[in-house]
């Protein structure tokens, strides 16, 4: 069966959600292979296994965390030229469509990002223009590089061997032109993570300040979902940018998106807009975002947000 | 110090995009076009540092002859002059045949830095300055929050997922730029006068000597076979809150089984 190479996401061996989705996912195409790079493979090469990865590659030399995106596409490149997969699958994150960009140029090959779907022959399935529009494509030349936004596959475990095969690649001199001096986490909580979430709880310019968020939060918590934000919110500062969901911020498409006190500007649902259920909080009725809820409620957020918390926590028991 | 600013011309954001029923690719002649918003803050980044660095800045844009709208603009915000690399092979590029084009006309020009947008609004890729990058074989420092210049010496935050990176590199460097790192400046009537005489050179596939059989929509690697539009979502139920707005809204995460 033909392989197929799937880039992992991890901080320091923590596998993320995505890299299971997009295992699954490989699985549906040929014979999938975790590519593993950086710290922490021991601890992940058993994650990766049992759901469903071949082998594991592993490149976890020093030099290969000193530099951002570069390293990840020469290991990426070499594992083509070496193995000949059928395909390359990355995560569709900031980063993962850098290195397939990097990639895409090394060894000759078309690259597709953001694709929802990938059909057993390749072919992927994108969403655009805020989700009004559904296209397949296909790569014309040389390996397919695939990145997939996370949340477009379920993760079905299917143990596998998880063989650990060790890689070292000497970086090119240009790759080593940018260097990590230092990471900076701005703020981590016990919540998922946004892009990962099944359930989102975002909240605008109508909570009205930093405190207004805690009622945004107690409503996440209680569903134990993440929080997200409008850029209104971000730019006042009343929560972190990380948390910005939209055309720059990050792209969600959980199970339910509750939106909070948001208008629904274009560059706002052009984030969220494939969320499966929409859900909206707003006082004002003529507000776009409801043009896409599901479901909505025209009131105040101070007084519908904390009632549907506690009937939550009622109902949950 | 010479500064390279790339901005892209995209149709305007307010405006119904449509995918052209024959290439398959972006309709960009039936609507407006606009600066990609993600470049006027490489523009005002590119602007401030050559004010601070005594540097001038040249505007490189790949697109057809309606992109000298974009061009000017950029000249209008105070670039002193643009390099608009146009010809009909080029229409219908993927980002691999923009990056090749943009990485040739950049070439041996002398840039210590090249500045981009983080992504363009319309393709949405985040791909190019990482390719371009790749293609110069020079430093890459994308996604930054913050830029800080000294002598030879680059040093930006890369905004992350979990907070941001500090990444240094030496020029010639590769940088982009997130919406957060500074407040585009408008054009100020005197800079839309100026800009009409600063000098824009026009260059074809042949002048970069770039094989037009590498670009164009025949040159893609990629390409769209079928698109159709998303089945609408089905309308939903909106109701005004008496009082009981969250217990109604739990009635129905709770039918839709998210309680
Ligand atoms: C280049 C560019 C990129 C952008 N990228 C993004 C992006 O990534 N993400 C993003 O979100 N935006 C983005 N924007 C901004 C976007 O255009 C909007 O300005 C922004 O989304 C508005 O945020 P908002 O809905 O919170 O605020 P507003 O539009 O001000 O809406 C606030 C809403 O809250 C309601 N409200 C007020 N008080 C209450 C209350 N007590 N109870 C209930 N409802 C209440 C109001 O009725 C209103 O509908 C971008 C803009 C540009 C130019
Ligand atoms: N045709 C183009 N001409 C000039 N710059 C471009 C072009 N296409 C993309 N860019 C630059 O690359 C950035 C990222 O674009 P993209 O990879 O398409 O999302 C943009 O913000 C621009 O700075």
């Amino acid at each position: 069966m033909a392989e197929i190479l799937v880039l992992v996401d991890h901080v320091d061996g923590a596998v993320k959600k995505v890299t299971l989705e997009l295992l699954t996912l490989a699985r549906s195409l040929g014979e999938p292979s975790a590519v593993f790079v950086g710290n922490g493979a021991d601890a992940a090469i058993a994650t990766l296994a049992e759901n469903g990865a071949a082998t594991v590659y592993v490149a976890d030399a020093a030099d290969l965390l000193l530099h951002p995106v570069a390293p990840k596409a020469e290991v990426l490149a070499k594992l083509v030229a070496d193995k000949a997969p059928a395909a390359v699958l990355i995560p569709s994150t900031a980063e993962g469509k850098e290195v397939a960009g990097r990639l895409a140029v090394k060894i000759n090959s078309g690259v597709i990002t953001d694709a929802v779907g990938i059909d057993a022959d390749l072919t992927s399935t994108q969403s655009i223009f805020g989700g009004s529009v559904i296209v397949k494509s296909q790569v014309s030349q040389g390996t397919p590089i695939i990145t997939v936004r996370p949340n477009s596959s379920p993760v079905e475990a299917a143990p596998a061997a998880g063989t650990r095969v060790d890689v070292s690649v000497d970086l090119s001199d240009s790759a080593k032109k940018a260097t990590t001096t230092n990471k900076v986490e701005e703020s981590k909580g016990a919540r998922p993570e946004l892009t990962e979430a099944a359930i989102v709880v975002s909240g605008g310019r109508g909570v009205g300040g930093a405190e207004g968020f805690t009622v945004v939060e107690a409503l996440a918590d209680s569903l134990g979902g993440a929080v997200g934000a409008s850029r209104a919110a971000t730019d006042a500062g009343w929560y972190p940018h990380q948390y910005q969901v939209g055309q720059t911020g990050k792209t969600v498409s959980p199970q339910l998106y509750i939106a909070n006190g948001i208008s629904g500007a274009i560059q706002h649902r052009a984030g969220m807009q494939t969320s499966k259920t929409i859900v909206v909080v707003n006082k004002d009725p003529e507000a776009p975002i409801f043009e896409i809820a599901d479901y909505g409620v025209v009131g105040d957020l101070f007084t519908v947000v904390p009632q549907l918390t506690e009937e939550i926590g009622k109902r949950k028991g | 110090m010479k500064i390279a600013v790339c901005v892209k011309q995209v149709p305007d954001t307010w405006a119904e995009k449509k995918l052209d029923a024959g290439t398959k690719t972006l309709d960009r002649e039936s609507v407006d076009g606009v600066m990609n918003e993600l470049d006027e803050y490489a523009v005002e980044e590119a602007l401030q540092i050559a004010e601070a660095n005594s540097g001038e800045v040249v505007v490189v844009s790949m697109g057809p002859e309606k992109a000298t709208e974009t061009v000017r603009k950029a000249l209008s915000m105070g670039a002193d002059s643009a390099i608009h690399v146009q010809d009909a092979g080029l229409a219908g590029s993927d980002a691999l045949g923009t990056s090749l084009a943009l990485a040739k006309a950049l070439e041996g020009k002398g840039f210590d830095l090249i500045i981009f947008g983080s992504e363009s609004t319309d393709a949405r890729m985040s791909v190019v300055p990482a390719m371009v990058a790749e293609r110069l074989g020079v430093a890459q420092l994308t996604f930054a929050n913050n830029v800080e210049v000294a002598g030879s010496e680059v040093k930006i935050k890369r905004q992350t997922e979990y907070g941001y990176d500090e990444v240094t590199g030496s020029t010639p460097a590769v940088v982009s730029v997130v919406e957060k790192i500074n407040e585009p400046r408008y054009p100020s009537f005197k800079g839309i006068m100026a800009a009409k005489k600063k000098p824009v050179e026009t260059v074809a596939l042949a002048d970069l000597g770039v094989d037009a059989a590498q670009v164009g929509l025949g040159g893609s690697w990629s390409a769209v076979v079928e698109f159709a539009d998303a089945p609408p979502r089905a309308a939903g139920t909106v109701v005004t809150d008496e009082g009981d707005g969250g217990v109604k809204i739990a009635d129905y995460l709770s039918t839709q089984k998210f309680i």
